[in-house]
């Protein structure tokens, strides 16, 4: 017999070790998350997989799993907090989606679409983040960041390289670049590495490839992101 | 025993205002995109101030569907009027939810703006920052309308799909709040 817990009252099965959003996941239970990507180690930094457990608030990507417990996702209180979540991201940010690239391949973007935002409620910042286009084959648009670290872990872990950072805290922590200039262009960074690919927004940027999937055929058109098959992992389609 | 009722009486039209403020008008081609509804619209609603009547003032209304941010005073004082006169507001379209296009001026400083577009800018020879007393003075930063005003229901994209605005008309005047499922809800 495995293991399971109860997911808005469906019995999700897990193995040792899994957390609460991994085992939802292989069990195709769409948990909505931004921070957490399968290749690496869960950092529960974005809290949009907030779900309740026995009562409790937590992070289902770094809470382990544990047989018996009882996990609310679906509720209304746990929308409307990850729904608030992503307003705060998108006003603290510059998120013009007519006018971005990753449009349609955003997972901020599938993930608002998921839980039906339509204002931002809050009010905007209007940050003034320069773009760094430094860097032959890449471009840098700040604007855009949530904070996840993906770029940050991806450098460090498979690219051997740690070309990005966080720096600052609270609403003033903000992605750097790991070169005396902060130009991108004065990093070891190559267009094929983790790093680049992985963004789940449209910070880290190929350059000349921009629009590549017409719209109809970008990657959360077909489907919304609860439907998809496999997370996704910032490749471009 | 039957009961007699009296006779239904004629459904009243909505009366809806539309305005475009800092838009493009795509909103508005948007909403002429359903087409042949429209004829089926027109049995449901009547048209009060719009672009479209070319009425100016506007007068009681039910709805007003309003395209565009805020990016000078005039766009301010046709809110506020906008609001003053419609029970329900609709932002409708990506600028008058989070600013859109316009408001990529916001992390520049007005002065310079204007002085680039219309004195050093490329291609500007002999030119002036237009001052005449007619114009309306541009806010220092562009607004979305809920920075403004009380909205109450929001309609994204950039324009929203025509099947978004008629589905989202067609909720309204059944009385019902309008839900948009995947593929009419976007933000592009």
């Amino acid at each position: 017999m495995t293991d399971a817990f109860s997911l808005d009252g469906y019995d999700v099965p897990f193995t040792g070790g899994q957390t609460i959003l991994q085992a939802a996941l292989a069990a195709r239970r769409y948990i909505p998350h931004l921070c957490y990507h399968p290749a690496f180690r869960p950092h529960g930094s974005c809290k949009v997989c907030t779900v309740k457990v026995n009562g409790r608030t937590v992070a289902s990507c770094t809470t382990p799993a544990r047989a018996g417990d009882e996990v609310e996702s679906e509720s209304p209180e746990i929308r409307d907090l990850r729904r608030n979540l992503v307003q705060f991201l998108f006003v603290e940010g510059n998120h013009f989606c007519p006018s971005c690239e990753q449009s349609g391949q955003c997972m901020l973007q599938a993930v608002a679409y998921d839980l039906g935002v339509t204002r931002l409620h809050y009010t905007q910042m209007f940050p003034d983040r320069p773009i760094d286009a430094s860097h032959p084959e890449v471009l840098l648009d700040f604007n855009r960041c949530i904070l996840c670290e993906l770029c940050v872990r991806a450098s460090a872990e498979v690219d051997g390289k740690s070309v990005f950072a966080l720096s600052g805290r609270g609403i003033r922590k903000h992605l750097i670049v790991n070169a005396e200039s902060g130009r991108l262009a004065d990093t070891n960074l190559a267009v094929t590495d983790a790093a680049v690919s992985v963004c789940p927004v449209g910070v880290i940027l190929r350059k000349r490839r921009g629009f590549a999937a017409p719209i109809g055929q970008r990657r959360y058109d077909p489907k919304p992101i609860r439907a998809m098959d496999e997370p996704a992992d910032g490749e471009e389609g | 025993m039957a009961t007699s009722y009296p006779p239904p009486r004629p459904r009243k039209k909505l009366r809806v205002a539309t305005a475009s403020l800092a838009g493009c008008f795509g909103c508005h081609m948007s909403l002429l995109d359903i087409d042949e509804r429209l004829v089926d619209l027109l049995e449901e609603i009547e048209l009060d101030a719009s672009p479209l009547t070319d009425i100016k003032a506007v007068g009681p209304c039910d709805l007003a569907l309003i395209e565009g941010g805020l990016c000078n005073a005039e766009n301010v004082r046709v809110l506020r009027e906008l609001r003053s006169h419609c029970r329900f507001l609709v932002a409708v379209g990506a600028c008058a939810i989070n600013g859109g296009l316009p408001a990529q001026r916001n992390h520049i400083d007005v002065r310079d703006c204007l002085q680039t577009v219309y004195l050093t800018g490329l291609g500007v020879s002999r030119g002036f920052i237009p001052n005449d007393p007619e114009l309306p003075l541009p806010l220092d930063k562009v607004h979305p309308l809920h920075d403004v005003v009380k909205i109450d229901y929001f309609l994204p994209g950039c324009p929203p799909p025509a099947d978004a605005i008629w589905q989202f008309l067609r909720d309204l005047i059944a009385g019902r709040t309008p839900q948009l499922g995947h593929g009419l809800i976007h933000y592009d």
